[in-house]
Order: C-alpha cells, then sequence, then structure tokens
C-alpha cells in the first residue's frame, strides 16, 4: 500500500505546530498503524529528518500508552486502541490524517505526545482505597456479590489512554474519573471513602481544566476498553449523594 | 476530610460551581421548563374548543384560586419558577460552554463524531435561538406587542392573527422543531445527569426522549396547523 | 569448559536466611533478628525506587506508608504503564480455599520443581508464605477479582499444577494487581510521602564508600541529565526480553538500569534463563515490532500440526489429512498436544528447521480447531475461546475458524536477573533488585501465573521487611552533585550520550536491534549448543563494534528524543547478549528454559547435570576487554529432593 500521511508536527510546547503531509510505501496491510509509524521514522532518520514522536509501549492494547487521532476518531476507524489498529482498515492511496490528543489538560510534549499526568492527579484526588500494606482483613471476610464484582471488573478495565477525553466535544474527562468511581464504589471496601472520593475527583478534574460532560456519548463510543456511559450516571448519582451528606472537596 | 455534621449541611461554594453541579442544576431548571411545556401545550389544544372557551381558559389562569388568593397568582408563581429556571439553565449552559472553550481552545483539523446526535449537537445555538424565539412569541402572544392584531386583541385572535401569517408560523415551526430536538437530548441528559440512567435503560431512556419530544411538539404544531389549513379561524 | 570466555571468582553464598531454623520458620525468624528503624528515623531517610510495575509500585507505595521519603522513577508518563499491566493469567496463592489438599508447603514443592532445582529453596519458601497475604491486600485495596455467586473468590487452576490456587481477574490480572498498587502509589504521592520522576530514565548508580547512594537519570521530556541521592537504591525494572527484539515485552521494557548496575559491580545471575512461550502469534515481516501472546489453554482443543512436505505452501484446508504431520501427537502419543511448555517451543522450531514451517518466513505452525468445531460445534468453541479467536482476528486479519491459526513461540519472561541475597539486597550494599529485575525466586523455569505473586510478594511485604536492616545503619552522611563519586556517574552519562549522537552512521538503532535479536533467537534462544553459542560470541562482538561506528541517532539529548532513548537502551542489550551467551555456553547441561542440544536424554527431554551445575551463576563484569568472573552459589536442597523432571 502507498499512502500519505498528514501529521500534526510540533516541536515542543512553546512553538506552534502544523500539519506536515509525508508519503509512505510498500506499506502492508499486516501491520499494525504504529509499524506504520515506525517505517515512517527509519526514513526520516535515515534522511536526518526528526522523526515523529508519538508514545507506545506495550503494544498489544492494554497499557493505554498509545492514542492519536486518526483521520478525526480517537484511535482510529475501530473501536480498539492505535497499536491494536491494522493498516487493513484502510486503502492504498488513502490519506491520513494524525493528530495528537487535544485538551488543555494535555498539553503537547512532542509531536503527538501528550503529557496525561493529569489523569494521575484525579486518582490521587480520591481514586483509590486507603488500604496500607499489612492491614489487610482475610480476604474471605467480606463477600461480593458476583454481579458487583463483575460490574466494578468492567469500570476497573479502563486503561487511562485518554481516548474519552480526546473525542468528546467538550473535552471531558468525565468516562475516566467516573470509571474509577464506579469500580471502587460498587465494592463494599470502597463505601468509607465513597463521599470524598466523588467529590474530590471531580473538583480535580474541574481544576484539572477539563471540559463538563454533556452526556454526548462520544467518550463512550471511542472507549478501546469499552467502559459504558452507565458509569457517568453513576458517578452522578453518587455526586448527588455526597452533595446531600454534606461531603465537600478538599481544598 | 467529610463534614457529616448537621450543621454543615449547605454545599459549599467549591462543590456549587463544579462542572457536575451546574450539570444538576441544568436538568432541574430544565425539567421545571419541561412540565411548563406539558401544561402549555394541553392549554392551546383548547383552541379547538372554539375562541369562548380558549379565551375563557385564558382568563381563568389569571383568576383562578379568587378570592382565595389574589389575582394572577398562579401566573405570578409559574412566572417566577419560569425565569428562575430559564436564568439557571442558560447560567450552566454557559458557564459549561465556556469551560468547553478553555479545555480546547485548539481544535482538531479533522474531527469526526461516531455517535454524536444532531440533537446534542445543536443543544448550544439550538438553545440560543430557542431563546430568542420564546422572547418573540411573549411579544407576540402574550403581550400582542409584535401580534398583528394588536395589544388590544383577545388571546384567540392573536394566535389566528400570527398563525395567518407565513413567516411567523414559519418561525414557530422551526423554532418548535429545534425545542423537540433540545428536549430529545435533553431529557436523556438529564436522566443521565441525576444518575438514573444505566446500561439497561439507556435505550429506553432514549426510546422515551424521542417518543416524548415529538409527541409535545406534534401537540404544538396542531395549533399552527388547524390555522393554516382552516380548521381554526 | 571454555575457559578463555570467563574467570572463575571466589564462590558467593547467601548469609541473611536464618538456616538454623526450620525453613517453616525462617522468614518470621529474619523479620525478628533484623533490626528496625524507628518511626522518627524513618522520616529522615530516602528511598529511591526505580520501575513502578508490580514489584517497585507496591515497594514504593509500601515504603511510602511506612513513613521513609521515597523517590520513584519510571520512564512512560504514568506508573500505571508498567508491563505488568500486560500479564494475562493470574496470581497464585496457597490459600486452599478449595479445599483441594493445597498448602503453603505444596505451593513451595511446586515451585522449586517448576524452576528445575534451580532456585532457592528459602527464597521461594518465603514466596509461598507471603502469597496469601498478597490476596487479602489486593482485595483490601478493591482488585476485581472474579467470584463465585456465594461472593466467594474464584480460582482456576494454571499449567502443570494438580490444585486450583490462581486468582484471576477475567484475563486481565496483571492490570487489576497493577492498579491496585498504582493507586496505593498515588494515594503515597498524594499524601507527599513520594516523590514522582515521571519519563525519567535511570542511566547509572551512584556508589560512594562501597554504599549504593543514588542515581543518574535523564528526564526524557527535557533531556535534563540530573542526580537523585538516597539512603538506598531499589531496581524494579523488569526483565531483559526485548534482547531478542521481538518478545512479550512492552517495546520500551529494557535492560539499562540493571545493566548499568551490573557494570558499577552488582552481579548478573543466570542470564541465560529465559522463558519462552508456545502460543503466539507468529512475526508476519521485518517491520514487526511486537509479539503478542495467546493464551495456552487453546491447546486444549486445538491440534498443532505442519506439512509433512517441506515447502508445502497450499491453502491449509487443501492439505488433506495423509499429508499432515501432526507431530506433537507422534511425538508424544501420550501427551500429544498438551506436552509442557518448553517441548511444545521446541518442537515448532524444530518442524520449522526443517523447512516445514508455515506462513510467512516460514516460522509457524497450524493449531487447527477444524476436529474441535466438528466435534464440539462451532458455538462451543466459540464460548471457550471466543476472545482469544477475535483478539487473533483483529492481529491477523484471519478467521481462526474457518483457517487454521498459525501460532509460534515467543520469548516472554527471563529467570536470570541480578544476583541478590535472602534480604533481596545485591553484591552491592544498599541496593536492593526486585520483581522480575532479580534472579531469586524462579530457578531456571517460570510457572504459570508465578511471576505477579513474586513481583507482588517483593514489594509488597519482602522488601519493606528487609530493608530496614540495611537502613538501620543509617542515615548516611549527605551526598551531593560534587562528590567524585557523583561527577564521575554524571559526566560518564553525559559521554556516552554525546557520543552516541556524534557518531552520526548510516544504521538507525532499531536495525542493531532488530539484528540482534534475531541472532539471539536462533543462536541462544530456544535450543542451544556448544557451536551456535560459539558463533553468537564470535558475531555479537561485531555487532558492538558496527553499532558503536555506525549508529545513526539525529537530534540533539536536550529534548524529547525516542531514537537516543531506544540507542542507549539497545547499546546495552548488544553487551548483556554476550554475556547471555557466555552463560549459556558454560553452563553445560539442560534445564528448564535453559536447552542444551548436548545435554538430553534418548528421548530428547532436558537433562539436567546436578554434579556440575546445581548452583547459580552469578556473574562479576570487568572492564572491558577482560571476560567476566563466574561467581558460583551452591544450590542445596534439604526439602525437597533432587529429581529429573518428569511429564510421563
Amino acid at each position: 500500500m502507498n499512502l500519505t500521511l498528514r501529521i500534526w508536527r510540533q516541536k515542543d510546547p512553546s512553538v506552534k505546530g502544523k500539519m506536515v503531509t509525508y508519503k509512505v510505501s510498500d506499506i502492508s496491510p499486516d501491520m499494525s498503524f504504529l509499524e506504520m509509524l515506525d517505517v515512517l521514522n527509519e526514513q526520516l532518520i535515515m534522511d536526518g529528518d526528526d522523526p515523529v514522536a508519538f508514545d507506545h509501549d506495550c503494544r498489544e492494547g492494554i497499557c493505554g500508552m498509545c492514542g492519536v487521532m486518526i483521520n478525526g476518531q480517537a484511535h482510529g476507524p475501530q473501536q480498539t486502541t492505535t497499536c491494536q489498529l491494522h493498516m487493513r482498515s484502510f486503502k492504498d492511496g488513502d490519506t491520513i490524517d494524525v493528530e495528537p490528543w487535544r485538551a488543555s489538560p494535555f498539553p503537547v510534549i512532542k509531536d503527538l505526545a501528550v503529557d496525561r499526568r493529569a489523569f494521575d492527579r484525579i486518582i490521587q484526588a480520591g481514586g483509590y482505597i486507603s488500604a496500607p500494606t499489612g492491614t489487610a482483613p482475610e480476604a474471605h471476610s467480606m463477600l461480593v456479590a458476583k454481579k458487583d464484582s463483575d460490574a466494578a471488573f468492567d469500570a476497573a478495565t479502563c486503561i487511562g489512554c485518554g481516548a474519552c477525553v480526546a473525542a468528546c466535544p467538550n473535552a471531558s474527562s468525565m468516562l475516566f474519573t467516573a470509571a474509577k468511581v464506579t469500580h471502587l464504589g460498587l465494592l463494599p471496601q470502597g463505601q468509607p471513602e465513597r463521599n470524598d472520593r466523588v467529590i474530590n475527583m471531580v473538583a480535580q478534574q474541574d481544576a484539572e481544566g477539563f471540559g463538563g460532560c454533556t452526556n454526548i456519548g462520544e467518550c463512550a463510543a471511542s472507549c478501546p476498553k469499552g467502559i459504558s456511559m452507565e458509569t457517568i450516571s453513576r458517578l452522578n448519582h453518587d455526586l448527588l449523594g455526597a452533595l446531600r451528606a454534606g461531603a465537600r472537596p478538599k481544598s | 476530610m467529610t463534614v457529616t455534621d448537621s450543621a454543615q449541611r449547605r454545599t459549599p461554594k467549591a462543590a456549587k460551581t463544579n462542572s457536575v453541579f451546574k450539570k444538576f442544576v441544568m436538568a432541574i431548571s430544565g425539567i421545571l421548563m419541561l412540565l411548563f411545556l406539558i401544561a402549555h401545550m394541553i392549554g392551546n389544544l383548547h383552541v379547538f374548543q372554539g375562541a369562548a372557551s380558549f379565551n375563557s381558559y385564558s382568563e381563568w389562569l389569571r383568576t383562578v384560586g379568587e378570592p382565595a388568593l389574589p389575582p394572577r397568582t398562579l401566573l405570578t408563581v409559574i412566572e417566577i419558577v419560569l425565569s428562575v429556571s430559564v436564568l439557571a439553565h442558560m447560567w450552566a449552559a454557559i458557564s459549561l460552554w465556556r469551560q468547553a472553550k478553555r479545555a480546547r481552545p485548539e481544535g482538531y483539523v479533522t474531527k469526526k463524531s461516531v455517535v454524536q446526535t444532531y440533537a446534542s449537537r445543536t443543544m448550544r445555538w439550538g438553545g440560543v435561538i430557542i431563546a430568542l424565539f420564546i422572547v418573540y412569541h411573549i411579544l407576540d402572544l402574550t403581550f400582542g406587542a409584535v401580534n398583528p392584531a394588536g395589544t388590544d386583541s383577545t388571546p384567540y385572535s392573536r394566535l389566528v392573527a400570527s398563525f395567518q401569517n407565513p413567516i411567523a408560523t414559519t418561525v414557530y415551526v422551526v423554532a418548535l422543531v429545534l425545542l423537540g430536538m433540545h428536549l430529545r437530548h435533553g431529557i436523556w441528559s438529564a436522566t443521565q445527569t441525576l444518575g438514573q440512567s444505566n446500561r439497561r435503560r439507556q435505550k429506553s431512556v432514549n426510546a422515551f426522549a424521542i417518543a416524548f419530544a415529538t409527541l409535545l411538539i406534534a401537540g404544538y404544531l396542531v395549533v399552527p396547523a388547524a390555522v393554516v389549513f382552516g380548521l381554526v379561524d | 569448559m571454555p575457559l578463555d570466555l570467563f574467570n572463575v571468582g571466589e564462590p558467593i553464598a547467601d548469609t541473611k536466611a536464618p538456616t538454623d531454623v526450620p525453613i517453616g520458620e525462617r522468614w518470621s525468624e529474619r523479620k525478628f533478628r533484623g533490626r528496625l528503624v524507628n518511626p522518627a528515623n524513618r522520616r529522615k531517610m530516602t528511598v529511591i525506587v526505580v520501575g513502578t510495575g508490580l514489584a517497585g509500585g507496591s515497594a514504593a507505595a509500601t515504603l511510602g506508608e511506612a513513613g521513609y521519603k521515597v523517590k520513584s522513577f519510571w520512564y512512560q508518563d504514568s506508573p500505571r504503564r508498567a508491563h505488568s499491566v500486560a500479564a494475562q493469567g493470574g496470581i497464585n496463592a496457597a490459600k486452599n480455599y478449595r479445599n483441594d489438599g493445597d498448602s503453603v508447603h505444596r505451593l513451595f514443592y511446586d515451585t522449586v520443581k517448576g524452576g528445575d532445582f534451580r532456585s532457592r529453596e528459602n527464597n521461594v519458601h518465603r514466596l509461598a508464605e507471603v502469597s496469601v497475604n498478597i490476596i487479602d491486600q489486593c482485595v483490601a485495596q478493591g482488585v476485581p477479582f472474579a467470584r463465585e455467586y456465594g461472593g466467594l473468590l474464584d480460582n482456576r487452576s494454571f499449567g502443570g499444577t494438580q490444585v486450583s490456587r490462581t486468582f484471576y481477574a477475567r484475563g486481565q490480572t496483571g492490570q487489576q494487581l497493577l492498579y491496585g498498587a498504582y493507586q496505593a502509589l498515588e494515594r503515597q504521592i498524594a499524601a507527599g510521602n513520594v516523590e514522582q520522576h515521571a519519563r525519567t530514565e535511570m542511566l547509572d548508580l551512584i556508589i560512594v564508600d562501597g554504599r549504593a547512594r543514588g542515581i543518574v537519570a535523564r528526564d526524557l521530556v527535557t533531556g535534563e541529565i540530573s542526580t537523585h541521592f538516597a539512603d538506598a537504591v531499589v531496581l524494579a525494572t523488569g526483565g531483559y526480553g526485548n534482547v531478542f527484539y521481538l518478545s512479550t515485552n512492552a517495546k520500551g521494557s529494557n535492560a539499562t538500569a540493571i545493566w548499568r548496575a551490573h557494570k558499577k559491580g552488582a552481579y548478573f545471575a543466570n542470564p541465560c534463563y529465559t522463558q519462552i512461550h508456545p502460543t503466539c502469534i507468529p512475526v508476519k515481516g521485518d517491520y514487526q515490532s511486537k509479539l503478542t501472546l495467546m493464551s495456552e489453554s487453546l491447546r486444549n482443543d486445538g491440534r498443532v500440526w505442519v506439512p509433512k512436505e517441506r515447502g508445502d505452501d497450499r491453502d491449509p484446508r487443501e492439505i488433506p489429512e495423509d499429508e499432515r504431520d501432526y507431530y506433537l501427537e507422534r511425538i508424544y502419543p501420550a501427551f500429544g498436544n498438551l506436552v509442557p511448555r518448553d517441548i511444545a517451543s521446541r518442537q515448532a522450531k524444530n518442524v520449522c528447521d526443517e523447512g516445514r514451517g508455515v506462513g510467512p518466513g516460514g516460522l509457524g505452525v497450524y493449531l487447527d480447531f477444524a476436529e474441535a468445531i466438528e466435534r464440539l460445534g462451532r458455538k462451543a468453541v466459540e464460548a471457550k475461546y471466543g476472545n482469544l479467536f477475535d483478539m487473533y482476528a483483529q492481529i491477523t486479519g484471519e478467521d481462526p475458524y474457518s483457517v487454521p491459526m498459525r501460532i509460534y513461540p515467543a520469548v516472554h519472561y527471563t529467570m536470570g536477573g541480578l544476583w541478590v541475597d535472602y534480604d533481596l539486597q545485591s553484591s552491592i550494599p544498599g541496593m536492593f533488585v526486585i520483581g522480575e529485575a532479580n534472579f531469586s525466586d524462579h530457578g531456571a523455569n517460570r510457572l504459570g501465573a508465578s511471576a505477579l505473586m513474586q513481583g507482588l510478594a517483593d514489594g509488597y511485604f519482602v522488601l519493606p521487611a528487609t530493608i530496614t536492616e540495611y537502613l538501620a545503619d543509617g542515615p548516611f552522611e549527605k551526598v551531593d552533585d560534587n562528590h567524585p563519586a557523583a561527577v564521575e556517574a554524571m559526566q560518564g552519562v553525559q559521554a556516552q550520550v554525546q557520543k552516541l549522537l556524534n557518531i552520526n552512521g548510516t544504521r538507525s538503532p532499531a536495525s542493531f536491534h532488530r539484528e540482534l535479536g534475531r541472532l539471539m533467537w536462533d543462536l541462544c534462544g530456544m535450543e542451544r549448543s556448544e557451536e551456535s553459542l560459539r558463533k553468537a560470541l564470535d558475531r555479537i562482538p561485531e555487532i558492538r563494534q558496527e553499532f558503536w561506528t555506525n549508529v545513526k541517532v539525529s537530534g540533539d539529548w536536550h529534548s524529547f528524543n525516542q531514537t537516543l532513548e531506544h540507542a542507549g537502551r539497545v547499546a546495552d542489550f548488544i553487551e548483556l547478549a554476550e554475556l547471555m551467551c557466555i552463560d549459556a555456553l558454560h553452563r553445560n547441561e539442560s534445564c528448564g528454559g535453559h536447552f542444551r542440544a548436548e545435554s538430553q536424554t534418548p528421548e530428547g527431554e532436558a537433562l539436567r547435570d546436578d554434579d556440575n551445575f546445581a548452583y547459580a551463576a552469578a556473574w562479576e563484569w570487568t572492564p572491558e576487554g577482560q571476560p567476566p568472573t563466574l561467581h558460583r552459589e551452591a544450590l542445596e536442597y534439604e526439602y525437597v529432593h533432587l529429581a529429573q523432571r518428569s511429564y510421563k
């Protein structure tokens, strides 16, 4: 396959970026999207040009490190991670636009790589159960209904890739936050901190500068792990409850 | 730290301005306006009982509860609730709009939406248009200020006069269709915002939102249709 | 023995395990005898933890909770990316929830035997003891393990054991356990107990007065190279499977931290022990960057075969039955397709070496479900393996329901690593090594679902308990940037980085990595022989020479430069590859994942040589141009008796 790529090039956060056109040839349909970028980069290195920076690590769809906008869709035309998207999803002669995630809380580091540490800070605000090592009771002392445990697992599969933010017309991180609130809120162990968790995580995502959720659903439709909009409903429910109980965010 | 002390049950300022709280405001005010829309639609249908019935319904709204209550009690209550709702709804919307702008100052060169409905995409500008329409609508049919029948007319004659004007009718129809779409996304969104949706319910909530919005708007549109086709004159 | 390749040094021994008490009491005894650090003093001490996988993440969180000042380093954007996230199967623990006769002793026994008697009994027993606490800890953190309808935790059986002791969270156990540790770590970051260094790569160890006192690290975004000091340094940087270029490791997984620590004096033990998993999706072309594992359970219903004729490239569906060679069923009539991992891997290699491999490059064998679909119906096969079939279809674009799958073995774990004693302290005082980065618990072969167990055991329970003995002597004298050791380490790193940029040759770092990986796979992979290893040892120095004269790294080091990162890692892989080959050559026996062609039973099984090789080989780095020095740690088996591993 021969392809035309239009890729966002930006040297660092301080300069303005632009789309630059590249041609790649002899692309196998069996290549993953990232392997196609590898080919381009080898070409650029050999030509003495600066290779395109992009984040990636496990390349098996689980670490959440990769993620770019491909033809205007987060992770491209299939609901999977960029590393699991294969070139057979494209046709010979196609022009493919590749852009970084765009959101103020995800500043561009270089080219297609963005800084997603805002997600870590949302977790820091309460996305955990306080259980210091060594203090845990016997695992079977607390039963969890299979239904709850399965639903918690579904929410917990979020890989924190940021596609939800990238796809959202408001650049909201609601699905990410809601997935964690749902995971921990469904388990008995997560109850004592449930009110504080939701209040603080939502306050943190606002403080990071993410947009507000308007229930459009682009996030869930772009999520490679299929996190559903139900988690957002759950977060809202928990937040109402927490406000009623008088919980307030940490300053 | 959680403060569950009853003396501190007041929602703190920080919590009030968070994005989800704004959505609650949006949902609650939206629901209040929706209830009004239902009542208003049913009221409109009096037009089919003739001019006398319609005008006396209109008069009843002004005198209901008399003499126990002062005149226009019901209307005043409705007006206050609605005004507050409109302002709150707009405040929440504008504030979320600005937040979204700040969150993505530089847009994508190419962006495709996957599931976004036309309704949800037109919420903001649609809302603005609906707001402008409401102003015109009140000036037209409530006060008669911009109505061909003038300010001294009866409600029934204002209605007929307005809908006999093709431009006014077109504006009305377009605004109502926009309102319908606004409701279609709004009903789903409010359910979600108030934490009442889940994966199983998601489909039925959406189906309900579509059916409800369609019925309600149809209820509104039969009136101009009747005027245009001469069923009401 | 090829003495020209290495020197033999003094034997080495673990002196920390209290062997004067029975094995079941040694861990508690060790904890009791070890000195403690009182809470007020903990605040005065800093510990550097490099890596945030199961071992590093849990260690940093636990040390932070205990009150030490922790500095945590990772090369990705978030600690949640560490490659532990990709582990699928599960985590073992001797809970005996199934009442099927499991016990700490049985887990201990299975692990020592599974490791083909090349692990340290004391460490393995401790691992088995601690395993039960891990499950409690993770459940308390909210890890959503699979449960039964009654609300109790579910278990499944896993590779080769007779009990069901594996806890799992669908096919994403590693992910869920990692998120548990990650959340605990983020909580400590929020509490101010852990200082975070994201996108920062350790490039050297700083040793002051014989103690590990800090690291030199490069901020991958700004390119800034800086020093970081502490009272102890913990490496939790994972394994070195990426020496082979293609492996199931993450692209960024690297050996740089452990290798540079090795060059500063830490012994590297058993580098040749690598585990190769038989059911991976095969390589498709030169561009391939990564291999993906498919659960071993597929071999329960799939039949493995290749065409009888070499070079038969017909569509597999058109090859008649009598022209197919179901080689596992033919060679092992009793076990058929269910022979152990190492056998299945090696036989696949054999048929491909004969030229009968299938698919692009001839590196693959068929795993055929046609018979199972006919017998059970497509529905049943779908219910059992649906997600795996989907994954296969996604990656290969082929429909495994109609065309046989193609599989091939791939590197996925390294049992070798930096040598540590019972306290997990390396041969450099003050430097501790945990998780896959050390060598301690798996011997020559790791059992399924044991990697997660070891990572969390080390991070949550073992290291935080043993490091106090070392820190009880602290806090140590303050060191800063001006200390000669720090200056030297810093300059060394800067010089190397600059050198890489100055070469400006004609080949990319990736092309060297690919060449090295191919060489290692062919000559030091599933089957090694004196001849193949000698060949590798002739070739590797040439690759190294060419690398250092002809690599091309564009850009500069003052900015985000992924090519530069890769080049530094490849340089280390080349050196490590040489040591792996030397280790493989010197170990003239077959054991676990290390199969020497010269040492096999008449049936082609691995043949150990306990008289000569019942030891861990701890290698000491010697300055360039000199052969490394071998220190032997004799392995004694008091509780599990040495026996030939048998699967008949």
